[in-house]
Parts: structure tokens; C-alpha cells; sequence
């Protein structure tokens, strides 16, 4: 159990990333310019959701490997390649933005000034809410996450060859600075690509809320990573219970942090019971969405709560790898939650349409490629970092 | 041997050397030993191939009696018991109580796992453990680590575990023996004399001091508000009244004005709207015996325990009284008369006309007619006579 040799032969990821990536991606092309041509702002809001989740992924881990830097934490050392190419989603977020730009008029009411001219509220959000500074903001937003991005996976694979140790120190500061930054740009971002689309409604706790979520989409994907290559035998003999045990832990935690969230929001609003408040949680209580919203209580909360609340159920792979796509599933149709009710033509219920089961394809298919574009030459352990032995030595 | 053997005790220097210790000592089959370290040692548990604890089971099963309780309790008293209208929310309003319930989950949960854990784990207040008071604890509780082997365990065996030990080269063996009688030093009189004195000490100083040197008044500020008291001065008004007057003409909901207040007989307007049903009878008997009879008796005799210190109340079986029409009750009960006074506020028109019935039926009582007898016998298939 203690190793004190740790010798690491680089292996390729299992061919099923590239190929499986492919596939999706391709399918995922198609069926989604298909639908834009059938119904244009259907299509924009659920392009939306995955360019949010594609978001949740790529900053979150971002946000996972600033936090083991600023945290020292050990265990999770050996596993930091995987959000660092999960993180490589970032620069691709410029691109993908684009046709959301495109679309704004399609998705934002508070883009049609018609609107506006009749709207005493929407002008006064005006001078923050109009379409230069919101470009600008998401611009900008995107290129300091691409800048961290960049120096914080330079340093860490420089230090591959280098083993040189003050790359550590180097980063440990970066992160430091990344961290409030990336609380302010994660809020602004959760404001202007989710909560503006009721540009009405206003809730002081929306940017914690969408992080929450984030920072669980972004661990349901490093641990199903980790799961899977475990399984294909990329960390053996060295990888434990103990490290599982960690990722279960916080995975528990955050499904538990996004519950306390998300009922606060409510709460104080139910509470107060004002009407520019309450029309939000009242839209999805309309028609079909109540069952939407009742049963994110059970995807996001109860079942992985249940799931995951024993000791043995944390570290246990098969459950893992399940509550991983599970809580994957969850933050997806968290988004949907938030963003399709605003929607004008499914204000008073849902309808269903073939259009919304399209996107996730694309997003997967984006995901995997983009991950397996990434970490093609690199190691998926990083060798050089002076924790990796600890980190693979860890014992709870 | 006279004494009686605990185990053996081996003390170790570094944190490596117990956990191959432990692994040797479980590998070779041993149930019945433990660790000790000054501090947690990181994989110990998984070195001695320890089972995953029960602890959690207590957690669980209180978390739940927890949030069982306050919702119950909740339910009960919000819901069934004096339900109250809260912010225009529901009686049973699940959003808020749901802090309440979570706040007694983890309350008992904690709870019960530190007691559980302290009673069933560490046997609180087990005081006269073998291993008290020996060198090798003062030095696992310092900068050793130790192994114990019970003698208890099923393998055990002197010269097998001396072998084991010795291979694992500690830097000492120590033999561990039962105390020879159990001594309980916490129940010695002295000890006691002790406790009582220093709660009497603790307790008549903290009495003193928070009360006769530093009196603080607890939160007064609740009572300080800017707001206008009834019965107080205000300079808020011109007329220096806190308390205001509602608008002329105001009337409360659900509230009908009487109009005959102070006028002497309106008793032929007033009718009695109420037959005098089961229901309306029993109404009335509960009302009279609240509010009629401190004064006037149980039976309207005017012999209740006021009597002798109020005007006495007069009886309501007097010819004068059994001659009152309905009306003249009631208009009695509403607006009260000499010193009798007015139960309109405490009495609602119902209530007041039931309450009428229920008089004609004492009244009825004190002066039946034989044809009543006749029928009282009847429906009770006794034979009354007067
Ligand atoms: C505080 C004691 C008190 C209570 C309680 C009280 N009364 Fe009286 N009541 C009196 C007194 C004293 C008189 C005599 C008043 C007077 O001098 O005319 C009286 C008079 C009466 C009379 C008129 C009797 C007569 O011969 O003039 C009636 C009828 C009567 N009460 C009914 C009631 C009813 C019904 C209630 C219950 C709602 C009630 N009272 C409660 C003290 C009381």
C-alpha cells in the first residue's frame, strides 16, 4: 500500500473517446442545424442550455484545479489532468458562443427595444442590459478564463519535464487570484445568460446557485472520468478507496450545498410573497412544469442524496460512475429548468418537441472531442508535481 | 497467578512501525487488540482491517426520530391544535417548517452520535480500565504508539504472542494485569464533599455576581420601539392620545350594532330567532355555566359563592323573572342592567339567545307541571312522582 516507487508509463485514452466523439458530434452537427431551420428560437434556447452545461463544465474544473493549488490538497493530485483538459473546453467557449450571439434577439426580451420603449423596469435595467455591454461582458468574461486556463495547465505540464517545484508555488498564487475572480465572472455570467432571460425577475442568491450546480457538473465529470479509466486499469495498483471516497465525499457535499441553495432562494422568496418575485417560481408551476419542478427535487437532491449517503456507497465504483451521470443528467435539467419556462410559447406548460433530446447529443459529442483533442500527447498524471506522491500514497 | 492477565502491551516509536504492526497482528488472526496513538494515524483502520463503524446507523435513526418529531410537532401545533394564520400561508406551510425539521435533524443526530459514541464506543463511565494509570498509556497519550493483545481473544496464547511481539521489535513489552479491586475514587466521601462544596461555592458566587453586582436587564429594546402604546402619551397626535378612537361609525366584522344599548324595553321587537334543539340547549347550558353562573348559581337560584360580597344576584325563578318575555333576557344579557353588566362582548347573538333558552328551561324545571312528569316517565321508563 505504501509505494515509495512509482514509475508512470504514458498510455493513450481508450479509442471509445475519440470514436464515441465522433459519432456524437457529427449526429450532433446535423440534428442541430436541422433544428435551427425548423424552429429557430426552440433551437437557441436549447443550444443555451448546453453552451451553459459546456460552462459548468470547463470553469468548474477550472474552479477544481485552483482550489487543490490554493487548498494543498494531496489526494486529488494524481487525478488533476482530467480537469485540466476538461478545462480545455474554455478557448473553445469563443466559438461556441458565437451563434448565441447570433440569436440573442431570439433568446433575451430585454433585446427587442420595443420592448423596452413600453417598460419603465426594462429601462431602468437598460444601461447594463443591452447588447453591446453584454457581448463585451461575455467577451471578456471568456478571455480571463482562457488566460487562467492557460497559465495554470502551462505551469502544470511544464513541470512534467522540469520537475521544477517553484512552478507550484506559481501556481498556487495564480489560483489564488483566479478564485475571486471567479466568483465575479460566474455570478455576471449566471445573471446575463440565465437570469436575464426573465430580464423582470431578480434573486441576490442566482450566481451561488448556478455555481453550486457548476462546481457538481464539474466533478460528476472528473469522477466519471477517473471511474472509467480506473476500470480500463489507466491508475493501477495505486489508485484506492480512500481517493474514491474522496470524490463521493464531494460530490455529497455539493449535492447538499446545491439543496441548501436552491431552497433558500425559494424559501425567502415563497415567504415574502411578493409579486415581482414569486412570478419566477409561479411560471414553473404552470401547467406541465410543475411536475419539472417537482421532480428536480428528486434528480438533484433526494436520489443522489440517497445514493450517496451510506460510507461504502462512496467509494463504491459501479455507484459512482452511475451518480456521476446521474448528477451529470441533473445539472442538464437544472438548466432546462431555469431556461426553457422563459420560452414564450411554453409559458403555460411544456411541450414536447424532438429538438430538446438533440442538443445533448451535440454537447457530448463537443465534450468528448474537445477532451480527447487535449489530452492526446499529454501525461494523465502529472508527474513532475512534488504532491504526486503523497497524493498517490493517501490515506484518509 | 492470583492476578488475572489483561493482555500484553507493546510500545512502538513511529507511525510506520504500528501500522505493520497491526497488519501483522490482524493478518495473524487476532480479534480481540487495539491501537493506541497520540494522535490519528492515517490507514490505521485499514491496517487492522477494521469494519466499517455502526456509528452511522445511530446517526441515522436519531436524524430521522429528529425530523419526525419537528414535523410532528409542527403539524400539531400550527395545523390541528391553534392553527394561526401566518403571513396568509397555509396551516400545514411545508417551506417553513422545513428549516425547523432540519435544525432538529442534525440536533439530534449530532447529539446522539457523540452520547452513542462515548457510552456503546468508549463505554463512558467504564473508570477502572486495566490500562488506566500504567506506564504504557502515559506513553501512547504522549509520543509512542502501543498495541495491546487481550488476553481475552480466542488465539490467544502467552508464548505465541510474546513471538509475534518480539518479531515486530518493539521497544518494550509490558504485561497487563486487572486491578485487583474495583475502586470507584469518584464515589469516596471526600471526593463528594468536594463536588457539593464547589457547586455551592459556584453557584452562590454566580448568583451574586449577576445578580446584586452586575444587574443587567435583558433586552429591553423590545420593548422600546417607536411606536404608539394604548394607554400612554404620544406627541404624535394633538390631542396627546396614544391610543385613537376608531372613526364614527366604525364597525367591526362581523358585528351587527345593537341599537336598543341603554333603552329600557324593546323586548317586544326582539324575538327569539332559536328553537330550543339538543344543540342549542347544550350551547346555552355551556355558556350559562361560563358566564352566568359565578353569579347567579348553577340553577339560577342567585345562591352562587358570590353571594354576600356583590348586590346579591337575584334568583331567575322569580315570578318577575319567569314573566320576562324572551326579548327582555336577552336585551338584559346585551346591555346589562343596574349593576349587572353588559355581556355583549364576550357573548355572540347566538350564544346569548341559546342562553335564553336554556333559562326557560331551569325555569321550566322549577315549576313543572304534571303533564311533564307524564312525559319525563315516559322517555325514561321511571316512575317520578313529584
Ligand atoms: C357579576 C355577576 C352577574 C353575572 C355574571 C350575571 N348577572 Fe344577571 N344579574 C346580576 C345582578 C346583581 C342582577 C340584579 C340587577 C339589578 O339590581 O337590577 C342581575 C339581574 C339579572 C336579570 C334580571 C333579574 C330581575 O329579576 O330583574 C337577569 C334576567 C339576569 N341577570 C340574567 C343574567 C344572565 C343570562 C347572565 C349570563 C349571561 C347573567 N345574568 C350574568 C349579576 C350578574
Amino acid at each position: 500500500m505504501h509505494q515509495t516507487e512509482f514509475n508512470y508509463q504514458r498510455k493513450d485514452l481508450p479509442a471509445g473517446f475519440s470514436k464515441y466523439g465522433l459519432i456524437f458530434l457529427v449526429a450532433g452537427i446535423v440534428l442541430a442545424v436541422a433544428s435551427f431551420f425548423i424552429d429557430q428560437t426552440r433551437a437557441a434556447f436549447n443550444y443555451l442550455i448546453i453552451y451553459m452545461m459546456i460552462v459548468s463544465i470547463a470553469l468548474g474544473s477550472l474552479f477544481l484545479i485552483a482550489l487543490e493549488y490554493v487548498a494543498g490538497a494531496e489526494w486529488s493530485t494524481p487525478f488533476r489532468r482530467i480537469p485540466e483538459f476538461f478545462a480545455g473546453l474554455l478557448p473553445v467557449l469563443f466559438v461556441l458562443v458565437i451563434p448565441l450571439l447570433f440569436f440573442s434577439h431570439d433568446l433575451f426580451h430585454w433585446a427587442h427595444e420595443e420592448a423596452i420603449k413600453e417598460d419603465k423596469i426594462l429601462q431602468g435595467k437598460a444601461p447594463y442590459l443591452n447588447i453591446s455591454f453584454f457581448v463585451i461582458r461575455t467577451l471578456v468574461f471568456i478571455a480571463i478564463w482562457v488566460l487562467f486556463y492557460f497559465i495554470l495547465q502551462r505551469n502544470s505540464r511544464k513541470q512534467d519535464t522540469s520537475k521544477d517545484q517553484t512552478l507550484t508555488t506559481k501556481n498556487i498564487r495564480f489560483s489564488a487570484a483566479f478564485i475571486p475572480i471567479f466568483a465575479i465572472t460566474i455570478t455576471f455570467t449566471a445573471v446575463d445568460w440565465l437570469m436575464s432571460l426573465e430580464p423582470h425577475w431578480f434573486s441576490t442568491i442566482f450566481g451561488v446557485y448556478y455555481f453550486s450546480g457548476t462546481v457538481i457538473a464539474a466533478l460528476a465529470a472528473v469522477t466519471l472520468v477517473v471511474v472509467v479509466l480506473k476500470e480500463k486499469g489507466y491508475f493501477n495498483p495505486w489508485i484506492t478507496d480512500d481517493h474514491l471516497y474522496s470524490f463521493g465525499a464531494l460530490l455529497f457535499a455539493f449535492v447538499n450545498f446545491w439543496a441548501y441553495i436552491a431552497f433558500s432562494q425559494f424559501m425567502l422568496i415563497w415567504y415574502a410573497d411578493l409579486p415581482e418575485e414569486t412570478f419566477w417560481y409561479l411560471t414553473r408551476w404552470e401547467g406541465s412544469w410543475v411536475i419539472f419542478s417537482l421532480l428536480l427535487i428528486v434528480i438533484h437532491f433526494i436520489v443522489p442524496y440517497a445514493m450517496l449517503l451510506s460510507q461504502p456507497s462512496k467509494m463504491d465504483p459501479k455507484r459512482l460512475k452511475f451518480i456521476s451521470v446521474w448528477l451529470l443528467f441533473a445539472h442538464l435539467f437544472d438548466l432546462f429548468w431555469l431556461v426553457m419556462p422563459n420560452m414564450q410559447p411554453l409559458k403555460k406548460g411544456y411541450i414536447f418537441s424532438w429538438i430538446d433530446l438533440v442538443f445533448p447529443i451535440l454537447g457530448i459529442g463537443i465534450v468528448l472531442t474537445v477532451f480527447n483533442f487535449i489530452s492526446r500527447k499529454e501525461n494523465l498524471i502529472p508527474v513532475g508535481d512534488p504532491k504526486l506522491k503523497k497524493g498517490i500514497n493517501f490515506h484518509l | 497467578m492470583n492476578k488475572n492477565l489483561y493482555g500484553f502491551a507493546a510500545l512502538f516509536k513511529t507511525p510506520d512501525e504500528i501500522i505493520e504492526a497491526a497488519k501483522k497482528t490482524a493478518e495473524a488472526g487476532y480479534q480481540k487488540y487495539d491501537i493506541h496513538s497520540p494522535y490519528p494515524v492515517h490507514g490505521i483502520d485499514r491496517a487492522m482491517k477494521l469494519k466499517a463503524s455502526k456509528l452511522g446507523f445511530i446517526t441515522l435513526v436519531f436524524g430521522l426520530t429528529g425530523s419526525a418529531i419537528a414535523l410532528l410537532l409542527m403539524y400539531w401545533t400550527m395545523s390541528v391544535d391553534y392553527p394561526m394564520i401566518i403571513g396568509g400561508k397555509p396551516f400545514f406551510a411545508l417551506p417553513a417548517f422545513v428549516p425547523i425539521t432540519f435544525e432538529l435533524t442534525v440536533l439530534l443526530a449530532t447529539l446522539a452520535t457523540v452520547i452513542g459514541m462515548i457510552t456503546f464506543f468508549f463505554r463512558f463511565p467504564e473508570n477502572d480500565h486495566p490500562l488506566h494509570d500504567t506506564e504504557y498509556m502515559k506513553k501512547v497519550s504522549c509520543d509512542h504508539y502501543g498495541l495491546v493483545i487481550e488476553a481475552k481473544d480466542k488465539l490467544f496464547n502467552e508464548t505465541k504472542v510474546r513471538e509475534l511481539l518480539n518479531s515486530l521489535r518493539p521497544l518494550s513489552i509490558e504485561e497487563i494485569y486487572y486491578p485487583e479491586k474495583e475502586t470507584y475514587p469518584v464515589l469516596e466521601t471526600k471526593f463528594v464533599t468536594f463536588l457539593i462544596l464547589i457547586a455551592l461555592l459556584t453557584s452562590g458566587v454566580t448568583y451574586f455576581a449577576l445578580n446584586k453586582l452586575l444587574y443587567m436587564q435583558p433586552f429591553t429594546w423590545m420593548m422600546d420601539q417607536p411606536k404608539l402604546n394604548p394607554q400612554k402619551q404620544s406627541t404624535l397626535f394633538a390631542d396627546g392620545y396614544g391610543m385613537r378612537a376608531p372613526v364614527k361609525g366604525t364597525v367591526a366584522r362581523g358585528f351587527l350594532p345593537y341599537p336598543f344599548t341603554g333603552q329600557n324595553a324593546p323586548t317586544d321587537v326582539l324575538l327569539n330567532p332559536y328553537l330550543p334543539t339538543k344543540e342549542n340547549l347544550q350551547l346555552g347550558e355551556q355558556k350559562y355555566l361560563t358566564f352566568c353562573s359565578p353569579c347567579h348559581g348553577n340553577f339560577g337560584d342567585g345562591d352562587s359563592r358570590l353571594r354576600g360580597q356583590f348586590p346579591n344576584p337575584p334568583s331567575l325563578h322569580s315570578t318577575r323573572a319567569r314573566e320576562f318575555s324572551d326579548g327582555m333576557i336577552y336585551h338584559i344579557i346585551t346591555n346589562g342592567q343596574n349593576v349587572m353588566p353588559s355581556y355583549a362582548s364576550q357573548i355572540t347573538r347566538e350564544e346569548r339567545w341559546a342562553i335564553v333558552n336554556y333559562i326557560r328551561v331551569l325555569q321550566r324545571a322549577k315549576n313543572a307541571k304534571s303533564s311533564d312528569l307524564q312525559v319525563v316517565n315516559k322517555e325514561t321508563g321511571t316512575n317520578a312522582s313529584n
